[in-house]
């Protein structure tokens, strides 16, 4: 808490703003913005200067975002030390995949308040902002751990804990056979049996890593395909959404024109509409590409929204499409309600195996509240405040699984080295510390409870 | 009845129990007056419960005791009759000792170690009541109205306060195996506003060995080639006895359940709070019934004593209970009972009313250590009253006190623990209360404290020279294993093959070979000797050193990661309501406890890390003040 290492985060309130900023502080901040950054040298620049360049991502060599980057070197700066500022041009995905960048190479997410508090630390700040800084701390802190509950309500915080618990168990296990070494009941713990318990939680955190959704939404958007005949409605879908909420339209560089995504947002669930061009011109993938590349093309969706016609019959192709989504996340919006029904619903639901089914009427504006609240709650358990702090969260359990995952590395690693038992154990208990920090329960005291009910000690 | 003058100490130590005796020897070496008070002197130093010390976590804290000094390394190497290392199978963090003792020969030998003591009285008596002013103490005042005046007092009572033994539906006043318990004291102790808790532990039957049929049970020797606790002991017993292992039944869980409305446990009699790591049989069956069996170990109380204590058996059954329960247990059938289990309930202070110097917060002079601060055994007795005896000595004295961290000894965590987080059953150490265990090895003991005893006057100048130069052997061979390369001679990939090692695909360090999991000194000893003799501690510390460097390291970043908060004292006289922002729980935590530094403040619970930042922040008003006023 009086550390010196770097910090970082998103300075500037997110979402509708142009211009967003992520700004490092600590001695490694201006190496760890050059790792990142493609123009000028940063660590060679003049201090209090600002530099047009590139955002790449060292590893993929992939372009993340143009941006303008101030160096500032200490003390003359806000917290005294060395600062740098990267100005990013908005866009969730865009200056969200910069802060992890930087966490990525050696910073460390700030704490609600610590550029305040730093620049007081280090006496920037004169003696009548103390109250103030420590009313901020507090402020911040208790909105970022209301919001932290709030997300922890869904399924990643009953997830953790099971995963803490396995941990728990194997850790305990282990402690039990170094305190209490003649006791007979309980089988020694192999390094076999270690590798086996840490590759669950492992491949469970991957996963998890992989399809976190609110993580993943945070960073990209959920990648939305509507899909649906021709003439069912899809476009007035996309144009119903386009209006109700503000569509954000980018080009993305390095495509063609005519391939547009767009960002809309549902009660804070960033959508990201993906090949919307390709539906609206070209309507009908499954008679172009067949079910099995069809399919191969709509797996890469998040969410796809499958449009019918409650004024037709079901054909021989929405039932094609109903086997190209199967096992997919998908919505079925059974669309035209204005019109008389001819089709059968039952069969839909049959097919829809369970899948929610919407109906609704683009034109009549009927269905869309419905439709809305169905994917916010699909993705998260219920509203999310779309406030900075929600994001910052979310990287923060990112950084924090990533963490997880290298403990748990580390422990396979040791093991494979024929570390002694004991030394393993540290990184397996490092994993269940970190997993705890994501719901904020870290307390050794619950090991020794684990310790005592699950083992019948007494030597 | 009025008092008499009895006389004028620096240093007063009621009880002479494990943490009795440590405190007074450490108190008396660092140069104080010091008078041990005891109930009875034939008991001095006692074990009331099993007759061994050490084991996992609890071994390595006698290994620190010897290494500032203390006693009970040394008195358990002269008066052991076994000796086990535990954990060998397990990395060098986790390794610990156990000794069993010969009880009434540890007796007799602290007896006579602290007879010889120039600056230190034994005296047998009662303390009643504690003479206090202003906040200060100044002496006692025992039950024979003789009033000893000090300049500090160390309570070291033990289970001795408001003691009461209970077997089935019997209870009396008692301390320990029948001696008398401390009423008054415990009154007095109320009197001057202490927060008292009621606590509970118990002890197994002890049977009498000729009535025991060993032929049932599974022998349970020592080690072949015995370590010891003690850096300064030499000789090693060659005639070591051994201990028995044989098993509860369904036949013996049986008797218990049908009997357990007679368990005072059970009946609501014993209201104190027993420990989990500890428990009693009864406790055992009922907690966890799917069990088939549990161990119970036969354990002799000594060498020249027919007694065989009942490992695994505590109970507070009744007497005859007890009997029909052992006839059940192979080996024990006839086993004749000599002295029968019970439950004793006592008098615990609240730690958490102390410094971490184990001074009380309320009255300065006063200090407490070991089992009436709510621990149990002797191993976290001994290393309580060894710093209380340092610490008071060094109050009366006016020299510097000695707090040890987390990352320095495992008596530092146990203090920590006690004084910043408190206990809710009687505490016992635990590998895995260490955060920092791989720094706190049995084996490193010496290298982490002794320094610290030389600084403070309780390890010997020849003891230290000969530590200082093990500290040099150390560096000199680690200097030379880093110097030697080894060309992959088929000499010495045989000796790979040998141990299981894959072969080496080049020429390779010495240091580097070392650091192989299968490699140890034996291999290196073969390729490449030293000219000198190397004392087999020094060539374990090395090994140890330089295979576990990755791990080490990784450790001392963390402990060095904490160190600035650890040195980010707060003033004694900080007024947490003054402090804006911290949450209300936190704040009466923090008043509660009065941490000394911020990491202390930060391990307080119900403290979050905003709270700390805050903390901080406040705390740095006096600076930014200086800078603003510049």
């Amino acid at each position: 808490m009086i550390d010196t290492d770097t910090i970082a985060a998103i300075s500037t309130p997110l979402g509708e703003g142009a211009i967003a900023i992520v700004r490092l502080s600590g001695e490694e901040a201006i190496p760890i913005a050059s790792k990142v950054f493609e123009g000028k040298n940063l660590n060679e620049v003049s201090s209090h200067t600002i530099h047009y360049g590139k955002i790449i991502d060292p590893e993929t060599k992939e372009m993340v975002e143009e941006v303008m980057v101030t160096v500032m070197r200490g003390p003359r700066t806000f917290t005294t030390e060395n600062v740098v500022e990267i100005n990013c041009h908005g866009g969730l995905a865009s200056v969200n995949r910069v802060l992890e960048l930087v966490l990525g190479y050696g910073a460390r997410i700030a704490e609600p308040g610590e550029f305040t508090k730093r620049a007081f630390l280090n006496g920037r700040i004169d003696l009548s902002q103390a109250e103030a800084v420590m009313d901020l701390i507090r402020a911040k802190t208790d909105k970022a751990m209301n919001v932290a509950l709030k997300q922890l309500d869904g399924k990643l915080s009953k997830l953790v804990e099971k995963l803490r618990q396995e941990l728990i168990e194997t850790v305990a296990h282990v402690e039990v056979n170094i305190d209490y070494p003649e006791y007979d009941d309980v089988e020694e713990m192999s390094h076999q049996m270690l590798l086996e318990r840490t590759k669950k939680v492992y491949d469970q955190v991957e996963k998890l890593l992989e399809t976190a959704k609110q993580g993943k939404i945070l960073r990209e958007g959920i990648k939305t395909a509507i899909i649906g005949r021709p003439n069912v409605g899809k476009s007035s879908l996309l144009n119903a959404f386009v209006q109700e909420t503000k569509a954000i339209v980018t080009d993305i560089p390095g495509t063609t024109r005519d391939v547009i995504e767009e960002y809309v947002n549902v009660r804070g669930v960033p959508l990201r509409l993906i090949d919307t061009a390709g539906i609206r011109e070209t309507e009908d993938i499954v008679e172009r590409i067949g079910v099995e590349r069809s399919r191969q093309a709509l797996k890469e969706s998040d969410l796809i929204l499958f449009v019918l016609n409650y004024g037709e019959k079901l054909t021989e192709e929405d039932r094609k499409l109903f086997e190209a989504v199967d096992g997919l996340e998908y919505i079925v919006i059974v669309n035209k309600t204005d019109l008389e029904q001819v089709i059968d619903l039952e069969e839909v639901e049959r097919l829809a195996n369970g899948k929610k089914i919407i109906t609704a009427s683009m034109k009549e504006d009927i269905g869309m509240d419905q439709l809305e609240a169905t994917i916010a709650e699909t993705f998260f358990e219920g509203d999310i405040d779309g406030g900075d702090l929600t994001y910052i969260s979310n990287v923060r359990h990112i950084q924090l699984l990533k963490q997880t995952m290298q403990a748990l590395k580390d422990a396979e690693q040791a093991m494979e080295a024929q570390m002694p038992i004991d030394l393993v154990q540290m990184d397996v208990t490092r994993a269940w510390e970190l997993l705890g920090e994501i719901i904020g329960d870290t307390v050794q005291e619950s090991l020794i409870d684990q310790l005592f009910s699950q083992f019948c000690l007494g030597k | 009845m009025a008092t008499y003058e009895a006389g004028q100490y620096d240093v007063i130590v009621i009880g002479a129990g494990h943490a009795g005796v440590e405190a007074a020897y450490a108190a008396a070496k660092r140069g104080a007056k010091t008078l041990v008070l005891t109930l009875n002197l034939d008991m001095i130093a006692f074990m009331p419960c099993n007759p061994s010390i050490g084991g996992p976590a609890k071994g390595i804290v006698v290994r620190e005791v010897d290494a500032l000094g203390g006693l009970m390394g040394k008195v358990i190497d002269k008066t052991y009759i076994q000796m086990r290392m535990l954990n060998t199978a397990k990395g060098p963090a986790v390794r610990a000792l156990r000794a069993q003792a010969d009880k009434p020969l540890y007796i007799m030998e602290m007896k006579k170690i602290l007879e010889k003591e120039p600056n230190l009285t034994l005296r047998q008596g009662m303390v009643e009541e504690l003479v206090v002013e202003d906040g200060e103490v100044k002496g006692v005042i025992t039950e024979t109205k003789a009033l000893y005046r000090a300049k500090t007092v160390i309570i070291t009572t033990g289970t001795f306060m408001r003691g009461r033994v209970i077997t089935g539906d019997i209870s009396y006043e008692s301390g320990p195996n029948n001696q008398r318990a401390s009423v008054k004291l415990s009154e007095n102790l109320e009197k001057l506003g202490f927060d008292l808790v009621r606590f509970k532990t118990g002890t197994p039957p002890r049977v009498n060995h000729r009535t025991i049929d060993y032929s049932k049970t599974e022998i349970q020797p020592g080690d072949e080639n015995p370590q010891h606790f003690s850096y300064e002991t030499v000789e090693e017993l060659t005639d070591q006895i051994p201990c028995w292992l044989t098993h509860t039944n369904q036949n013996t869980h049986q008797i218990i359940n049908d009997n357990l409305e007679l368990s005072p446990m059970y009946s609501g009699m014993i209201k104190g709070t027993g420990p989990r790591y500890c428990p009693s049989i009864e406790d055992k069956i009922v907690r966890f019934n799917d069990k088939p069996r549990h161990q119970i170990f036969l354990e002799p109380e000594g060498r020249n004593t027919d007694e065989v204590y009942v490992q695994g058996l505590s109970t507070s059954l009744p007497e005859y209970i007890q009997k029909e329960m052992l006839q059940t247990i192979p080996g024990l059938e006839n086993a004749e009972i000599m002295r029968a289990g019970y439950a004793i309930e006592y008098d615990a202070v609240v730690p958490t009313q102390l410094w971490p110097t184990l001074e009380v917060k309320n009255i300065s002079g006063l200090f407490t250590a070991g089992q009436i601060n709510g621990t149990s055994g002797y191993e976290e007795a001994a290393g309580q009253g060894l710093m209380a005896g340092i610490n008071a000595a060094a109050k009366a004295l006016n020299k510097e006190s000695l707090i040890l961290d987390r990352s320095q000894a495992y008596i530092g965590v146990l203090i920590d623990d006690l004084v910043t987080k408190g206990t809710r059953e009687p505490y016992r150490l635990l590998t895995s209360r260490a955060e920092h265990r791989l720094l706190l090895r049995h084996d490193n003991a010496d290298l982490r404290l002794t320094e610290i005893g030389y600084e403070i006057g309780l390890i010997s100048e020849e003891r230290y020279q000969g530590f200082l130069q093990k500290k040099e052997q150390i560096a000199a061979e680690k200097q030379r294993l880093s110097e030697i390369r080894l060309k992959p001679t088929e000499e010495l990939q045989q000796l790979m093959d040998e141990h299981g090692a894959s072969r080496l695909k080049d020429g390779i360090l010495a240091y580097d070979l070392l650091k192989r999991p299968e490699i140890g000194y034996k291999v290196i000893d073969k390729v490449c000797p030293s000219d000198i003799d190397i004392p087999f501690e020094v060539k374990e510390q090395v090994e140890i050193q330089i295979k576990y460097e990755g791990y080490i390291k990784k450790a001392l970043q963390q402990v060095d990661k904490l160190k600035k908060m650890e040195n980010k004292s707060i003033p004694e006289d900080i007024d947490y309501s003054a402090i804006n922002g911290l949450a209300t729980e936190a704040r009466q935590r923090l008043e509660k406890i009065r941490p000394l530094t911020v990491a202390q403040a930060s391990r307080v619970s119900g403290v979050n890390p905003a709270d700390v930042s805050i903390l901080l922040v406040y705390l740095e008003h006096g600076k930014v003040a200086r800078v603003a006023n510049d």
